[in-house]
């Protein structure tokens, strides 16, 4: 049986679709066989994030409707061993998804799969609610300001009211902080909020920070996920986060400003 | 048949009882839903048996067996009914519910003392009804109160971790939140002054006491991000620490 992990925010735009396309990466390099399952129907971007939008043949509508197979629609990651991508269709709209269809699709899917990594869309609508409804664990991106933070405790809210497990009364969704988009030298500055006053109100355990970089666009216009970059720091800070996931102890990296040394300064860089 | 299968042994359930003085089946029952309404919780499915001690010779089985029927629409479940030992009726045995004995206690001396309260109301639960406001359940929350959710609480209303921000907290009687209370908190919402608030860290949005509020803005100037407790004092809301 595999884990359904869900990458949830309420928020958009604080890194779901780039954080999903890293872990479910990290996880697969592990020796995982993983999929990502794009949720955001109508507004695919998983695709792109992982370089693979010119292989899209069939999606997730599509095998939820019956039109195609699974083993037609999931695209294998030509990078990395074991990964899957399983795009969201373009022409439809949330409503496509259907409580039993993605229920069917995910179950069929259990059976392959060590863990299935669903990108949420934004919002707390029919997509989201779909995304997170199956999950057994949550990873909830956060960026360091205050709506964000306000949108992600709506969004473990309705984690612990609408999803299956607490409709079964089973036990509750694994809740996981994915801090993302931090800088330190605007934290120290008053501009953001620091670890522990996100760690505070939200009250969840912190899976990790990922660091404000340019790798992280680079890497999406490229079409890469960024845990790929293994000289970035958002790369290295996504695979310190997959072996919290699993369950690996990890210092805290790239939360403190670091200070440029002499020859940095000197070639500008 | 083994040993073990079963095991036969005494047990106390505590019950209503429907005191019938004169048996108007359609004043009984709209006496029931009044009282009913007042606290539908208490009465929902609760053991009742109807004492006919007062005026079993009124009865007959075509109207108990509508008073039966009745109790039951509105969700008591009548398990039995008692009289007097020496005016046993003769469709005793028809009845579709046994015949249980008097309470030991009360033996012959309240037959006699059942007329003298009995000017006019049919049906006496007062005793009952006086118990339930002290057993209204206290209403405990483990987790977080996230932001969008709304927790009401028909009595008292312990959270043991936080309320958020954009979260809402109401309760007919206290509220405790031994957590930071960064969301609403509205005690005594059914006009109940006497209800306090108690919080480890108030950073309320907004706190009432049976409708009298005020707004973190003020707050702030009394106590902020500390334990502090809030109360009306002659229709004014008192933030104290605590």
């Amino acid at each position: 049986m595999a884990k359904i992990i869900v990458v949830t925010s309420g928020k958009g735009g604080v890194g779901k679709t780039t954080s999903s396309a890293a872990i479910g990466t990290g996880l697969a390099l592990k020796g995982f066989k993983t999929a990502i399952i794009d949720f955001d129907v109508g507004l695919r971007n998983l695709d792109l994030i992982m370089g693979c939008e010119r292989r899209v043949v069939y999606d997730f509508v599509n095998v939820i409707n019956g039109e195609a197979s699974l083993t037609q629609a999931l695209i294998k990651d030509k990078r990395t061993k074991g990964l899957y991508i399983l795009p969201a269709s373009q022409t439809r709209d949330k409503d496509a998804l259907t409580h039993e269809g993605v229920e069917k699709v995910l179950e069929e899917m259990s059976k392959d799969f060590d863990y299935i990594v669903c990108d949420s869309p934004a919002g707390i609508e029919r997509g989201a609610q779909m995304a997170l409804y199956f999950a057994d664990v949550a990873i909830v991106a956060t960026n360091p300001e205050v709506s964000s933070v306000r949108d992600s405790d709506r969004i473990l809210g309705i984690l612990q009211s609408k999803s299956r497990r607490a409709e079964r009364g089973e036990s509750p969704i694994e809740e996981h902080l994915l801090l993302t988009r931090y800088n330190p030298a605007r934290v120290s500055e008053g501009e953001m909020l620091s670890v522990a006053d996100v760690e505070e109100i939200l009250a969840i355990p912190l899976l990790g920070v990922i660091p404000e970089s340019e790798s992280v666009l680079k890497a999406s216009n490229q079409g890469t996920p960024v845990i790929l970059d293994t000289d970035a720091a958002a790369g290295q800070a996504y695979a310190d986060a997959v072996e919290r996931l699993l369950g690996e102890e990890r210092p805290l990296r790239f939360t403190d400003i670091q200070k440029k040394g002499f020859f940095k300064r000197l070639l500008g860089g | 048949m083994s040993d073990n299968d079963f095991r036969l042994k005494g047990s106390v359930v505590t019950t209503v009882l429907l005191e019938v003085r004169v048996p108007n089946v359609d004043q009984i029952e709209l006496g029931l839903k009044e009282k009913i309404s007042q606290v539908p919780q208490f009465f929902d499915q609760v053991p009742l048996i109807i004492d006919l001690n007062a005026c079993i010779n009124e009865v007959t089985l075509e109207s108990m067996q509508v008073l039966i029927d009745r109790c039951r629409q509105l969700g008591l479940a009548v398990i039995g009914w008692r009289c007097a030992e020496d005016d046993i009726p003769s469709w005793r045995f028809d009845c579709p519910l046994p015949l249980l004995p008097n309470a030991k206690s009360r033996s012959i001396s309240s037959k006699s003392e059942a007329p003298t309260p009995a000017k006019d109301p049919d049906v006496v639960i007062r005793t009952v009804v006086e118990e339930i406001e002290v057993s209204q359940p206290t209403k405990i929350i483990t987790k977080p109160v996230r932001s969008g959710q709304q927790i009401y609480a028909s009595g008292d209303l312990v959270v043991m971790s936080q309320v958020s921000a954009g979260a809402e907290v109401l309760a007919e009687g206290n509220i405790h939140v031994y957590g930071a209370l960064r969301g609403r908190a509205l005690a005594g919402v059914k006009g109940n002054a006497e209800a306090r608030v108690f919080c480890k860290s108030l950073e309320a949005e907004l706190v009432a006491i049976a409708g009298n509020f005020m707004l973190s803005d003020a707050l702030q100037k009394i106590i902020w991000k500390d334990a502090a407790q809030v109360l009306l004092v002659d229709d004014t809301l008192e933030i104290a620490p605590l």
